[in-house]
């Protein structure tokens, strides 16, 4: 199949050696799960359980609020323990409500409601389906696949995109689950495809997992989804690079895939579709990779949702060195861990614990206007101009040439010979610019009360006096009525 | 007709007001910070200059010169300048409260912008004819626009520059200054030919 | 030395005069540039600038009688704002930005007085009398009438708690992550 000519991108040091080629092993069930109430895009989900009650694996503990929601299953067996803040799988480390729960080494599923034939379900069927199972983009962006579904339902979509990119270095947990588990993901891919109704289904693969390709082709054999080799570049799994890669259409700025009739779902969320309809299983855990060059065995487990990364670590055979940073995600858009005890959720791809020496990160210097990383943003943006804007606090100018349309993928940061922490500056921007713009709208609130209750004490001000008159109007009358009744009299 | 061409371009150009006949310096450098607000000010001043520059040479024929007063030159176009510069204000703040606010000081301080009395005088010394002195007023300011905008457009860019703490905002300024001038004074190249 | 006297008296005269009906012609009502200052204060009319609300405080902007610092509720953003409008340099020196804050009521000390949700511009206190108080985070402009208008010093101005939605990253070159967390 013929690709498209891309833009941008760099080739980073892959390091996906280190855990390629470990199978998918089970982690052993911790002792207890954190399981925060929001691991997804959206609303944060509500607890319908209360400390003490006994749950079984893949039971409703928390239930989707809103329209943009997903709710949140117990990943064993056992009792929850608590429910309180601890802290966020999130750069902040802020705390966040989590329910704590104690397995009962059980690990008993609760009863299963699976269709007779899942490839047999109305589309809107499987939607539901995905909505109750809790499922979300697991590539990372944690955005509720069902939400997308039934988008992408309603506005038509041509071509179904299954992204199997995975070009952050380090991360081999799609590989993996391609290369031994292909028959679920094609399943998985089968059944979205279903529930959209799609012209064409392509998936793409970096090329640079020629096993997964052939897995996944085998696999694929006798159904209408094509399986395409995609040159390995870092931002391919990004969905709109992958889109234009594959078919060489473009989103719009501020656009969605659906809006040039393209939906894009991570094999992993295929995965978790074809497990959550074909098994009746919620999606309650998922393949994490355990890597970095401080870490004794890198390897790719299946881990319950809420391990906190430590147990993750600990099964690896803890650290042979002495770990610089600790990362959760990819080394490229993942986030430093504050504290080990953080727990995975259903957008963790991977933990990583990285030494001094692949993290290097000497100081950053002026920037010579090289423009490496004009060259290397994937979305064509000036990273160097909307640096230099935000520095000096020109947030409005940094807008003007494109910092809404940064993905914040770090290619420019990567290649900045200079060291500059490029995409920082674009994260911390755009942090501001959404509190400026909250503040802005809450500002609008506050003044329409203020101008509402200067026009309630105005209107009662009013009504009393004029109560007054009233009554001093009457007391007169009845007044004069008297003295006339006197004078009659 | 050529001839009147070549006036304005050399005006403009070749005689910068600012960057070669180093006049109208305060505004130069006071309100060239930021493109919009130099704009304004150069739109301001063209508008003060031309029309001063015609008033004043009606003056200096129709007044000063029949009556033998030249003596009292200067003091006649301040006069007239400052009318000229108070009419102007009151046409910007009505059109315009923003570029009002934004020029602030520096718009009454076109009263005092050396450029203005310096053209009127330098008419009557090179006893230029009406349209003459009116085009070489013209000019001029056009010159001031051109370089007010050129230069505020540099000082944009240099804003975002990383200098030394020391050489930042005004340092920095008057150096760009003196090398938009040595640019302009390759102008001078052109009077040769 | 009569002609001169005379024509310069003339012309100052005519100039004068020129003017005069110039300044009739553009007359401003009022001045416009109030109007848009006073759309971007916090429009709570708290009073701390010490102007009666914020039109009282935009008019005094607009003829640069007031420093453009003089809003506490606006801090720091809005001293910038106004001055990029006014195209002033803002001396924020005596600015103490404290981040955005929000009123509290300290439960414990409360007597149900009333009030603070009396004096509140923006009704962002509930409560009755005899019953504790509780103020609303989202209309709080953090104002601090009601600090004032509280007899056992039971209302409070706190910084506006860090959530996960509101966090955002630090500027580069400022506190690493990881410090803010050992706090």
């Amino acid at each position: 199949m013929k690709l498209f000519k891309l833009r941008g991108g760099v080739h980073p040091i892959g390091r996906k050696e280190l855990s390629a080629e470990r199978p998918i092993r089970a982690l052993p069930m911790p002792e207890r799960l954190f399981v925060p109430l929001q691991q997804h895009v959206g609303a944060a989900a509500t607890a319908i359980v209360a400390v003490g009650d006994k749950v079984l694996k893949g039971q409703l503990i928390a239930s989707g609020q809103g329209p943009i929601s997903a709710p949140v299953h117990a990943p064993t067996s056992g009792r929850i323990v608590a429910l309180g803040d601890y802290p966020a799988p999130h750069p902040s480390g802020l705390p966040v409500p989590t329910l704590t729960l104690e397995a009962d080494g059980e690990d008993r599923w609760q009863a299963a409601d699976i269709p007779d034939d899942p490839f047999a379900l109305a589309p809107e069927d499987i939607a539901a389906r995905v909505a109750a199972a809790g499922i979300v983009g697991l590539g990372g962006a944690a955005f509720p696949s069902a939400v997308k579904l039934n988008i992408s339902r309603k506005s038509g979509v041509d071509t179904l995109i299954v992204n199997g990119g995975e070009c952050e270095p380090y991360l081999t947990c799609d590989d993996r689950l391609m290369c031994e588990r292909a028959e679920g993901v094609v399943a998985g891919i089968r059944l979205i495809h279903r529930a959209v109704g799609s012209r064409q289904v392509l998936v793409g693969i970096e090329d640079n997992k020629p096993a997964a390709i052939a897995a996944m082709r085998a696999a694929a054999l006798g159904t209408d989804i094509q399986v395409v080799a995609v040159p390995a570049m870092y931002p391919m799994g990004w969905d709109k690079q992958l889109t234009r890669a594959l078919i060489g259409k473009e989103v719009p700025a501020g656009g969605r895939s659906a809006d040039i009739g393209v939906l894009v779902h991570n094999v992993a969320t295929a995965y978790a579709v074809y497990e959550a309809i074909a098994l009746g299983r919620p999606l309650v855990s998922r393949i994490v990779t355990v890597s970095g060059g401080a870490v004794k065995e890198p390897c790719n487990l299946e881990v319950p949702i809420g391990t906190p990364a430590q147990a993750l670590f600990d099964h690896c055979g803890g650290f042979g060195k002495m770990p610089a940073r600790l990362v959760m995600g990819g080394p490229m858009m993942g986030h430093e861990m504050p504290i080990t005890g953080i727990p995975i959720v259903k957008g963790t791809s991977g933990v990583l614990a990285l030494t001094p020496a692949e993290i290097g990160q000497p100081e950053p210097a002026p920037c010579i206007r090289c423009s490496s990383c004009v060259r290397a943003c994937p979305v064509g943006l000036l990273p160097l101009e909307m640096a230099a804007r935000i520095r000096v606090g020109d947030l409005a100018d940094a807008v003007d040439i494109g910092l809404k349309d940064c993905i914040a993928c770090g290619s420019c940061s990567y290649v900045c010979p200079a060291h500059i922490p490029l995409v920082h500056y674009f994260n911390h921007a755009k942090g501001e610019l959404t509190a400026k713009e909250k503040a802005k709208l809450k500002q609008e609130a506050t003044k329409k009360l203020a101008t509402e209750r200067t026009a309630r004490m105005e209107r009662i001000a009013r009504e009393r006096e004029e109560a007054a008159a009233r009554r001093r109007a009457a007391k007169e009358a009845a007044e004069a009525a008297k003295k006339m009744t006197g004078a009659t009299a | 007709m050529n001839e009147y061409l070549l006036l304005l371009l050399s005006t403009a150009l070749v005689n910068n007001v600012v960057l070669v006949k180093f006049l109208g310096l305060c505004p130069f450098m006071g309100v060239s910070k930021k493109m919009d607000s130099a704009l304004g000010m150069g739109m301001a001043t063209t508008f003060v200059l031309t029309l001063a520059t015609a008033a004043s040479w009606m003056l200096e024929h129709w007044l000063l010169a029949p009556l033998g007063i030249e003596y009292l030159r200067i003091l006649a176009f301040i006069l007239v300048i400052a009318a000229v510069v108070q009419f102007t204000e009151m046409a910007i703040r009505k059109a315009s409260p923003s570029l009002y606010q934004v020029l602030g000081i520096y718009l009454p301080l076109i009263t005092t912008n050396c450029a203005v009395l310096g053209l009127a005088l330098l008419n009557v010394q090179e006893k230029h004819a009406f349209v003459e002195s009116l085009l070489y007023g013209f000019g001029s300011a056009l010159g001031f626009t051109l370089v007010m905008v050129l230069f505020a457009g540099l000082r944009e860019r240099l804003a975002l520059a990383q200098v030394p703490a020391t050489m930042n905002g005004a340092p920095a300024g008057f150096i760009l200054a003196g090398l938009l001038s040595l640019a302009f004074m390759g102008f001078a190249g052109l009077a040769n030919h | 030395m009569l002609a001169a006297v005379v024509s310069l008296t003339a012309l100052g005269a005519s100039l004068g005069l020129m003017l005069g009906v110039a300044a009739r012609k553009l007359r401003v009502e009022g001045n416009p540039l109030a109007a848009e200052l006073e759309a971007m204060m916090p429009g709570s009319q708290c009073g701390q600038c010490g102007f009666p609300g914020c039109a009282g405080a935009a008019n005094a902007l607009a003829e640069g009688s007031a420093p453009v610092t003089l809003c506490p509720p606006g801090g720091r953003d809005l001293a910038v704002a106004l001055a990029a409008k006014l195209g002033i340099e803002a001396d924020l020196s005596g600015v103490k930005d404290s981040g955005p804050l929000v009123a509290e009521v300290q439960e414990d000390i409360c007597i149900g007085c009333t009030r603070c949700y009396k004096v509140c511009p923006t009704d962002a206190i509930m409560g009755a009398a005899k019953h504790i108080h509780a103020v609303f985070r989202e209309a709080c402009t953090a104002c601090g009438k009601c600090v004032e208008a509280c007899p056992t010093e039971a209302t409070r101005l706190v910084p506006v708690p860090v959530t996960l939605q509101s966090w955002y990253w630090p500027k580069p070159g400022s506190n690493p992550v990881s410090t803010a967390l050992a706090a």
